[in-house]
């Protein structure tokens, strides 16, 4: 899958933002939450958590090291996210 | 006639044990049931005399679709699915008005249940202070189920509540049409029926740019932990004081009414003695418990695993172990329970094998009556106490030790298949509600003092018979202890606790001290002031062991106490929680050897 289309997936890729990519008091609206698996719970839970299409995601600090964890906010809920769960966010 | 069980849900921090405390608190006591679903707490609410409900208090839950233990027990208990639990008769989901975005959502997963419900709309005073408005009437109707509001901190914030289900007990609401988005449904609803300012709270704002800053958080952690041990220590002792003086003046009382003999012995020394030898540290342990539940009150907690999340990963665990771990210092038996919300089985199983590692209240006698006889009392660098300085070491070395043992863990362990989570929720910060950190440090004395009523009296009773006979012969030299059964034992065993300098006596109370730690101490009261001869019978045990015992072997015993697994409640929870010997063989050794080598070694450094 990955071999074809090659180039085209390339870019793709620098386009796409996830919240990982966020900065500290950005905001964005969430476009999808990308499973890396065919069974990943944790998408699931992030679905299940508010990471849906359509909210607004605003990224309000870091943990205290290495950018990890991150401290988002949906509405008004704030939610401690590993880098490695909110790469599965995508947002615009 | 049957009860009506009436089960609360809702997302984790709405406020269902608030309410649980306000529906049943003050007339019924709180159980926490041991068994499968430990985590559901039950009271009985009585009505107008006549009537009785159950009411239940199921862990928070975001969704049914999840694999965290806790929220798989909410989940089968509404179901049914737990064998001897009857299905709820009514769930009244709690929903918090100030973050209704994400509580409506599991509502709606609860409607689909088909059980008969209500919501309680709980924190709509800070949800109108917040400028949030809920047209609480269209909701309803759109949802098809009762809502009413609550405030479960308020002391009849719940009346309405109560009035609405003995009126008319809610009806099943209509399914409605299978497969709904249910974010879509929320969404549409919220907009709808909702109008939301767009600014969050600036409280919590500005109180998350301090307590998550990245130096002055951490730095305002690491005082936190302090003054919670400092103050252990020092703000306990006039209470701790007024107790003993109690004790003693309750024991010359009864030494003056009940006439000279064995009898007036045992229950002096035997009884009054050893149940005070114990009671006297309650103030220590309630302080304890007073840090810890305002620190749960707060809304801090989740702050603190945010802040050491990569720290603890470094060491083999999770930030969602943070949690767990400041529990067991507590007591470990909540902590482990408390692993269930940790959804990456490899991490919950480090954390459960350290969590013993953590100091427990129950370590607070063995270590305050080592300190008070072996520690001067005195100040360093004219700022703490020694007493306090050495007390925060043991912790301290506890807790280093936990890291080490979850470190060498991750090591040698496979590395696991399982995704390892945080998602971890931040709550708006709260005062604590007087009224249940009152009702936590109730419930917290009341197992200490039954525990010290049932276990260490029974225990005391058994020791001092153990310790008395057989009475030894005529002509036997020496004291007559050595001959009773429990001289024998301590003897017997005395061989392999020599190298870490313990004498016998240390022997016979290491052994009722593994049914409870602290019973260790009551334990020594008991055998030494049996073997302390006639010269004075009603000596304190604190002058005899600073006497009798040399420095190293109460650095020893010290330092024994930081690991030794001395209780079998908390290995039987790692069984049940693990479900596994193999878990539960390998805490123990690990314990056990770790406590001998470093007493060993402390011993023969000191000696």
């Amino acid at each position: 899958m990955y071999n074809e289309n090659h180039s085209h997936l390339d870019l793709d890729a620098m386009n796409k933002r996830y919240i990982s990519d966020m900065k500290i008091g950005e905001q964005a609206i969430i476009t999808s939450v990308v499973p890396i698996s065919a069974n990943d719970s944790i998408a699931r839970r992030l679905i299940n958590l508010g990471f849906v299409e359509g909210e607004d995601v605003k990224l309000i600090t870091f943990g205290p090291i290495g950018q990890d964890p991150l401290l988002v906010q949906i509405g008004f809920t704030r939610f401690a996210l590993r880098a490695s769960e909110a790469s599965r966010v995508e947002v615009r | 006639m049957t009860v009506m069980r009436i089960a609360l849900v809702g997302n984790p921090n709405c406020g269902k044990t608030a309410l649980f405390n306000l529906l049943t608190g003050s007339r019924q006591k709180v159980a926490n049931y041991p068994g499968v679903t430990v985590e559901k707490k039950s009271g009985l609410m009585c009505l107008d005399g006549l009537q009785e409900w159950e009411i239940l208090d199921l862990p928070g839950t975001y969704s049914f679709d999840t694999e965290s233990l806790d929220e798989i027990i909410t989940k089968d208990i509404c179901l049914g699915n737990v064998s001897g639990e009857r299905r709820p008769d009514l769930i009244v989901c709690v929903v918090d008005a100030t973050n209704l975005r994400l509580h409506l959502r599991f509502v709606l997963e609860v409607r689909a249940l088909g059980i008969p419900m209500i919501v309680a709309l709980n924190m709509s005073d800070t949800a109108k202070r917040r400028g949030v408005i809920i047209n609480i009437q269209g909701l309803s109707e759109e949802l098809g189920i009762q809502i009413i509001e609550t405030i479960a901190v308020r002391k009849n914030g719940a009346d309405q509540l109560i009035n609405e289900i003995k009126q008319n007990l809610p009806q099943v609401s209509p399914l409605l049409a299978g497969d709904m988005d249910y974010h879509e449904e929320t969404k549409r609803l919220i907009s709808a029926n909702v109008v939301m300012p767009s600014k969050t709270s600036s409280i919590d704002d500005a109180l998350d740019r301090i307590f998550l800053h990245p130096v002055a958080g951490l730095v305002i952690l690491a005082l936190a932990m302090f003054l919670m041990f400092q103050a252990v220590f020092s703000w306990a002792t006039p209470f701790m004081e007024l107790i003993d003086g109690g004790i003693r003046a309750f024991g010359r009382f009864v030494e003056i009414v009940l006439p000279e003999g064995p009898l007036r012995g045992f229950i002096v020394e035997g009884l009054i003695g050893g149940v005070g030898s114990v009671v006297i540290f309650l103030p220590q342990i309630l302080f304890l418990f007073l840090f810890i539940l305002i620190l749960e009150e707060s809304g801090y907690l989740p702050r603190a695993a945010f802040l050491l999340d990569r720290f603890m990963i470094g060491a083999g665990l999770s930030g969602r172990s943070f949690i767990p771990l400041l529990s067991s210092f507590a007591c470990a038996i909540p902590g482990i329970m408390s692993t269930r919300s940790i959804q990456n089985q490899r991490d919950r199983i480090t954390t459960i094998l350290v969590a013993p590692l953590m100091t427990c209240s129950a370590r607070l006698p063995v270590y305050a009556l080592l300190i008070a006889a072996f520690i001067p009392d005195q100040t360093v660098w004219g700022l703490f106490n020694l007493q306090g300085l050495t007390l925060f070491a043991l912790y301290a070395a506890g807790i280093i030790s936990a890291v080490v043992v979850s470190f060498v863990m991750k090591k040698i362990r496979r590395s696991s298949l399982q995704a390892q989570t945080l998602m971890l929720e931040l709550p708006s910060y709260r005062l604590p509600n007087v009224r249940d950190v009152l009702l936590g440090l109730w419930g917290r004395a009341r197992i200490f003092l039954v525990r010290v009523g049932k276990v260490i009296m029974a225990i005391t009773v058994i020791l001092w018979v153990l310790s008395t006979y057989p009475v030894p012969p005529e002509g036997w030299v020496g004291v007559p202890i050595d001959y009773s059964i429990a001289g024998r034992i301590g003897h017997g065993i005395e061989w392999l606790f020599q190298p870490l300098g313990f004498n016998w006596q240390i022997c016979v109370a290491l052994i009722p001290g593994l049914a409870a730690r602290e019973v260790a101490v009551s334990a020594l009261g008991t055998v030494y002031a049996i073997s302390a001869s006639v010269d004075d019978p009603s000596a304190q045990l604190l002058p005899i062991i600073a006497a009798d015992w040399s420095f190293a072997t109460g650095m020893s015993l010290l330092v024994w106490y930081i690991f030794a697994p001395q209780c079998l409640a908390t290995l039987a929870v790692i069984k049940k929680e693990t479900q596994s010997w193999k878990v539960v063989l390998f805490a123990t050794t690990y314990l056990f050897g770790l406590a001998y080598l470093a007493s060993l070694l402390v011993y023969q450094l000191l000696a």
